[in-house]
Order: C-alpha cells, then structure tokens, then sequence
C-alpha cells in the first residue's frame, strides 16, 4: 500500500501532466503485475461493487472520533468528499507493517462484501487503527468507490505503454470493456507479441472537438475536405458482431445488454467481423427523430417493457465501419471508410439500422444555412468530419468537429448554493437560479459550471455574506446577482417547481449590468418551448 | 454582562469602559488583539494594544493615530473597568484582552493558538465567566501535527528540491505565518530570500528582539542570480505571478491550516501543502474552554454554529455571534489588504 499511496501523493500534488506521467511510469516499473493490474483497474475509472454502506461509515468513524453524527455531517459539508472527512476526523492511527496492494485490496477489502454488519464495522475499525492519514486516505477512496485522482484514462495508458515498450493505442484497445483485474490480464495488456482480440472487445471512440459558435468552421481550411452529418442527441454506440455474438457498447464503455433488443436483433444481419460506429435514437416509424426525453424514458427501465417498445422505437444510425471481415480499418481515410460503409448497409434491410445521411453543401455557407434548421429536426447541430483522416483514438484535434446551433439562453436571478465537490470542496459553487412569476422567484436550472475561478471566489464571499436561511448544506440568499444561463434544450417537466426542465444549463456569463429586476420572467423561458413538444 | 460587553454591527463593545474590542469600523477608542488588518482596523482615533505587537502595528497603521501599549498582564481602569492584555499565541503580539468589572471577568482570545511558537509568548489560560472564541477551525477534521513533523517535512522538501537543482518558493501570510516559517528553517541547507512583505514584517519581529534566520530580500539582488537551491519567502499573492519567474525552476509549497483538506490544496496548484496554523484546532479549542472554564462562551469568526452545538450539548451556556464564516479565500484578502501597495510596489 506504501507504493501506491506513494502514487497517489505524486499525482494529487503536482498539476503538471509530466510529472504525472513520470510517476505513473514509476510505479508500473516498480510494481509487481498483480499491483500494476489493480492500480491500472483504479486508475483507469472502474470500480468495486460497494461493499459497506456510507451511512455506517459516517456512524462508525463518528463513534471512533468521539464525536456526535451531526458533527460528523457537518464536516462532511465543509470538507465536500466522504473518503477524506473519514480519513481526518478519525484520530491517526498506529502503522503496523506493509501490505501489498493485492493482498490489501484481496484479503481486506473484497471480504468486506461478504461480512455482516458487526464483522464489517471491527474489520472498517481495525483499518483505520492501522493506517497513517495518507494511506487511510487512498483506502477509504476505494472502499467508498470514489477513487478519482487527477489523470485522465489516457494518461494512465501512455504511461502502461511507454512502461512496456508498446503503442498507446494497442494499450488503448486492449483496456477497451469489461475485464477482470489479473497478473495474466496485465501481462498480456503489456505484451508486445500478443495479437488477439476478445469478441465483445470494443474499440476507442473517436471524440470530436467544438468548434466555437463566433469562429465558424472557416479555420478548419478547404469545405472540400470535409463531409458533414447531423449531429444527432441520441446514445452513441458501438454495435460489434463477431463470433456470431452481437455486443452493444455505450461511449463510456459501458455493455448494454436486454437494453435495445430492436438493435441486437439488426446486429444478426450483419457479416461476421462488423463494427459500427454510430447513434442510438428513437425514431417515428417515418424515420423523424424524437427529442431526447424520449430515449430518456427507455433509459431509465431496467426491463424495456412491449408499451415502451412501441411508444419509443429505436434505430441505431450508423456513421462508421471500424472492421470489416474481421480487419481493422480505422488506419484508412474516412471516404475510404464510409464508401464501405454505404456498401455493407446497401445490402442490409434492416429498419432498426440505418445509414445516417450526409449532408449536400458547396460551401460553409451553404451548411451554416443547414445547420440553423438542425433544432427543427432534433438535431443540435452539424459534425464535421475530414475525408483524408483515419479514425483517431483519444482526443486527436482536427479529424472530427462539433458544429452545435447557439444555445438558448436567458437571464436569472441566483437564489440558492451549495458548496461544491472535490476540487471545489468548501467553497459555493453549485447554484440554483430562478425566473420571475408574479413577484415570486421560481427555481428553473441548477448550474454549475461557466464561472471562473476568481468569479466563484467572489460568488463565495457573496453567499457567506448574504446567506438569509441555511437548510442543511442549501443556503438560500437575497436575489441580488443575476447571470445568464445558456441551455441547449427545453421540455415540460412534471418533476420541477416551474413544470420546465432545460438540458445542460450552464452559466454563460455574469451580468453584472443587470439587477433582479432586469432578469427575465417563467412565461418567456416557456416562450422557447417548442411547440410540437405539449 | 451585557454592559461588559455587547456584540454590535461594530464589533465587540464595552459599554462600562466606553471602547471597542477589534472593531470592524472607525471609532474613538479601540482596543487592539493584534496587528492582522481584519482585526487592527485603520481609521480609529486612539487605539490600545499589548506591548510586543507596537512594531507591527506602527508599521501598518496611520502615524496620526494616538497609540498607547501596556505589557503583558499589566493592567489598567479604563471609566471602572480593569483592562489587562495575556498571550494568545497567534502572532508576535496578539492578545487575549481581558476585561474585569464588579468581580465579573469577560476574556475576548482575538486569534489564538495553544502550544509552544518560537516567535511570539505562547497562549496562558485565563479564568472568566465569558470567553469569547475564535473557530476558524473548529471542526474535528483539523487536528495539528506538532510543529517539529511539519518542520522537518519542510526542511525534507527544501533538501529535496536543493538536490534536484531548484529553488522553493514557500508562501505564507506576511505577518505571522512568514516569520514562523523562517523560524522552522534550517539555514545549512541554503541561503534564504524574503519577499518584500514579508521582509517588512520580519523587520518589526526583529526589531522586537525575536531571533530570526539570516535573510535577504529578494529586491535588494540585481543582475543575474543563481536561485538554485534557494529558499524564498513569499505572500500567496505573488503565486502564479511574473515576480516569480526570475527563481527559474521552482518547487512551490503553501503553508496554512487550510492545507489539511485536499481541495483546498488543489485550487492553490501549489506543488506542496503544509499544515501549519495559527489558529486552534478542534481539540485545542475544547482544551481551552476547559481551562478557561468560563460560565458563557461567545463563539466568533468560523465554524460558530458547529462550534456553539458542540459546547451547549457537552452543558456549557454557548453563542455563536457571528453568522458569517471565515473562508480560505478570506484570508487572502487580509493579506492583500495587509501588505496594500507594498506587494505590488516590490514585484
């Protein structure tokens, strides 16, 4: 465990990515396989199941800091991570000896699952009587299943690579779906000879980048390089079918199985050695595309239900081939790809897989004009793609664009904030605002993020220092600062106060130019309601 | 108690004795804990504070006010009621004032911190009927190393950081914490630099006899200079700022109570944070109620309401005055506000 709090002391202290990855390096070059495996297992974003409840962690640690529940809570508002308001408020424990990883992970923590209550509690006690702040630290983080340090996934791959003397995209795929933490899974992740593919092993999104709504497209260069396509607000995914298996697989890498049975159902009639790249949407039977909230409700069930499967219809949109006949083809150019792409589904009737369509254009202009009418259709704007480019894994610049539509936006009074998490533990960062009705202010957006760091420090002092009712974390303040809130997308709502939820509202600016007075009013937030949505 | 003292959109007032206690506005008479600006004012006619802080408080104060300072424990009748300054342990200086009228004693601790500081008298309990306190960290997630492991620790990383051919920039506020800092540091490992600010403020603390590492200001080095392995002193104002450009490589480290929490380290983007207060922690706050064992306790400037339940549940008669609480960020200010022009004027 020394090593790998080792670890998580260089990465958390330092913002530079060099030095991240240098540490990173480090550690796997040091770390036997089974601890590499692990840590890559942490590191990369999954989790254990959860083993001991939160509640009983917060009335054990308070029990052993001598402290009442209460206080234990409000420690917790104030420090804003569960793992590290544990780790602190339980007096330092006594260090015995060193255990590896594994063995702790192995012999402490997966037995946890098995325990009952008392056993667990003398077990959680025994912890924390043994374990410096530091280490307490980085355990209570994978007990609670909150192990979030500051490297990105692609990090943590360059360093296995560089570590093995392999590439990062080989890295990239192997670490790609589900996979059981082993000495034998590292080993083969950082084996340069291996060359073997799991059938439900998906590949690497391809991610696109913004392209800034008052720039436009014209720095991408020639409009004759690129194809463009609606972007559509559905589910990407990435169909496979190998083996005479058919996997779907979410962009956070996530196997969706029982969840779309139109879909897997289209994968059978796909060739052997397929994958598709593409959107999973709910469609009327006329081929419209329904707005979001729809594909929400299927979301939300656990068993896809005959009603839901017909009020809801989904189709998957396909926009890439990445293999063909069992071979990689992500190293061709996108024309390369999509003109095989036409082929293989020109032979295919399916009506749950389609071909997503390109969009006619000459010019930017031409598909600016197009791009106006994407909220007519559901669409939230253009992609962009380059016609030369391969499919790139991670975030490479300049091979795929999201051209979204200006977002709607509108001005509203801050009432209510909470303080944020992690990062932003202890200060106010997370607020709620609210628009006219009459003379009362009712709540429509919680957002979170469009301010800078100076603006939430003095967001912060606002709310200390007008704070009029505190419930429980919430604060409520005087109407006082008021802030423009953009949000891509509007739907009635029987959950909300105002009967209206908005799809990621955000701060887009402080309207320091404006009083409460001066922010808009619920009747003109419902103004922009579309009006096929009732 | 209430013509002793009573809470005001000033500040603390004592009506008998007709002065104020930090106020936070102008007045005629003011009595002075210590020299931090969010509790010595500017503005006030005549102010009264203990003897050691009188170098620090000139230095930052208007030169027309009228200033009178009293040792420790020596005492005075202000209209009736004996007025008389104890150690607090917070900076050079800072004071419990404590406050005695018809047999019925009111102890305000200003900023307090238990345990033993080189550079100021350490804090002495004092027995009252009212203790009024500060909780800037008043909840049992702080709890303070003693001082030796985080002094160590910084010495370790100054080592460290030598040996890698770079030099540290270790931030700490100008008065106080700064003047701390030097005290923690082992001058064999390499030459120390002080940031102007915080050569101001160890100028006063060496003008008062505390004994202070040698130092040298970073302005007073023109023309090419080799800061490798250096140690430099500085305000967390001039962080991320083109004054520090000229140490090249640098290893930078924070040192606060703030440090004990995670978030707060990582919104710094420091290299390194170290937990160094001058404030009470959770369990020395408690140990000084006890001792104090005062009837009624004023709980100020923090965590009050944790604090306040706390103290009424365990059976002692608790208040919280002050609804606001003290943020990280605030502190800041205070050191903005502290230093004014000089930390810009000596970038």
């Amino acid at each position: 465990m020394l090593r790998f709090t080792q670890l998580y002391n260089s990465i958390d202290s330092t913002t530079k990515t060099n030095e991240k990855l240098e540490a990173l390096e480090s550690y796997f070059a040091a770390a036997p396989p089974e601890d590499a495996a692990w840590a890559t297992y942490f590191l990369a974003g999954n989790k254990l199941k959860r083993s001991v409840s939160t509640k009983l962690l917060r009335v054990w640690a308070a029990k052993e800091a001598g402290i009442p529940e209460w206080l234990l809570e409000e420690s917790y508002h104030a420090i804003g991570d569960l793992a590290e308001t544990l780790s602190l408020v339980v007096p330092p424990g006594q260090f015995v000896d060193d255990i590896s990883l594994t063995q702790w992970i192995e012999d402490q923590l997966l037995p946890l699952l098995a325990m009952d209550v008392p056993a667990q509690q003398e077990a959680i006690t025994t912890i924390w009587k043994q374990s410096p702040a530091r280490m307490r630290l980085v355990m209570m983080k994978l007990i609670t299943g909150a192990f979030r340090v500051g490297v990105s996934k692609r990090l943590v791959t360059r360093a296995i690579a560089a570590q093995a003397g392999i590439s990062a995209d080989v890295v990239s795929h192997r670490l790609m779906g589900n996979w059981r933490p082993t000495p034998a899974f590292y080993q083969r992740l950082v084996d340069p000879n291996v060359q073997d593919t799991i059938a439900s092993q998906p590949y690497p999104f391809c991610l696109a980048h913004p392209i800034e709504i008052e720039q436009g497209p014209q720095t991408l260069g020639n409009c004759g390089d690129y194809v463009a396509e609606w972007k559509w607000d559905g589910i990407r995914g990435q169909v496979i079918r190998r083996s005479e298996q058919s996997f779907i697989w979410s962009r956070s890498e996530a196997l969706m199985e029982d969840r779309w049975p139109e879909i897997e159902s289209a994968a059978e009639v796909l060739p052997d050695g397929t994958v598709l790249d593409g959107e999973i949407l709910a469609t009327r039977s006329s081929g419209e595309v329904l707005p979001f909230a729809q594909l929400q409700r299927r979301l939300n069930r656990k068993t896809v239900g005959k009603k839901l499967l017909e009020e809801v219809p989904v189709v998957f949109q396909a926009f890439d081939l990445l293999e063909q006949n069992g071979e990689d083809i992500r190293a061709k150019p996108f024309s390369v790809r999509r003109s095989r792409l036409e082929s293989l589904m020109a032979n295919i009737e399916h009506p749950h897989l389609k071909l997503t369509q390109l969009i006619k254009g000459e010019s930017w202009g031409e598909w600016e004009t197009m791009r106006e009418c994407s909220r007519e259709r559901n669409a939230e704007g253009l992609m962009l793609k380059c016609k030369h480019a391969s499919y790139d894994v991670g975030r490479v610049r300049g091979t795929w664009w999201k051209w979204k539509v200006a977002p709607f936006s509108i001005d509203a009074v801050l009432i209510y904030a909470q303080k944020g998490h992690g990062k932003r533990a202890s200060l106010y960062t997370d607020y709620t605002f609210a628009l006219w009705e009459g003379n009362a202010l009712v709540p429509v957006a919680k957002a979170y993020s469009g301010l800078n760091n100076e603006e939430i420090k003095q967001v912060d002092r606002f709310v200390r220092q007008n704070t009029k009712e505190s419930f429980g974390p919430v604060r409520s303040v005087t109407p006082t600062l008021v802030m423009e809130i953009a949000f891509e997308g509007l739907q009635r709502s029987t959950r909300h106060k105002s009967g209206i939820a908005t799809r990621f509202p955000r701060i887009a600016r402080w309207r320091h130019d404006k009083k409460p007075s001066d922010a808009n009013t619920l009747q003109d937030l419902l103004a922009l309601l579309p009006e096929k949505v009732s | 108690m209430d013509d002793l003292l009573q809470t005001t959109d000033r500040g603390l007032y004592c009506q008998v004795g007709d002065f104020y206690i930090d106020p936070q506005q102008p007045v005629d008479r003011a009595v002075v804990t210590h020299a931090h600006t969010d509790h010595a004012r500017r503005g006030c006619r005549r102010y009264l504070a203990a003897k050691p802080s009188e170098h620090l408080l000139r230095m930052r104060m208007n030169h027309d006010a009228e200033f009178e300072f009293l040792a420790y424990t020596d005492s005075v009748t202000i209209n009736g009621v004996d007025l008389s300054f104890h150690p607090a342990g917070h900076i050079l200086g800072s004071a419990q004032v404590r406050l005695e009228h018809r047999g019925r004693v009111a102890v305000i601790s200003g900023d307090y911190k238990l345990g033993d500081d080189p550079t100021c008298e350490s804090w002495q309990p004092v027995k009252c009927d009212l203790f009024v306190t500060e909780s800037t960290f008043g909840l049992p997630v702080y709890r303070w190393q003693p001082d030796q492991v985080i002094a160590d620790s910084i010495n370790a990383w100054w080592r460290e950081s030598r040996d890698a051919g770079k030099c540290c920039v270790l931030y700490g506020y100008a008065v106080g914490k700064s003047q701390r800092l030097l005290s923690c540091l082992d001058p064999s490992i390499g030459p120390i630099y002080t940031h102007g600010a915080v050569e101001k403020g160890t100028e006063a603390y060496r003008k008062t006899g505390v004994s202070l590492p040698d130092t040298t200001y970073v302005g007073s080095i023109t023309g090419k200079h080799d800061w490798k392995g250096a140690m430099v002193v500085a305000v967390p104002g001039a962080h991320g700022t083109p004054w520090i450009r000229r140490f090249g490589r640098v290893s930078t480290a924070m040192a606060s109570g703030w440090m004990a929490v995670r978030g707060a380290r990582r919104r710094r983007s420091v290299d390194r944070g170290f937990v160094l207060s001058d404030h009470v922690d959770w369990e020395s706050l408690l140990s000084a109620v006890q001792a104090c064992d005062p009837e009624t306790v004023w709980v100020t400037h923090g965590y009050c309401a944790a604090v306040t339940r706390y103290l009424q549940e365990n059976g002692r008669d608790a208040r919280a005055i002050d609804s606001r609480t003290r943020s990280e960020g605030e502190e800041d200010e205070i050191l903005l506000n502290e230093t004014d022009a000089s930390i810009y004027t000596t970038l």
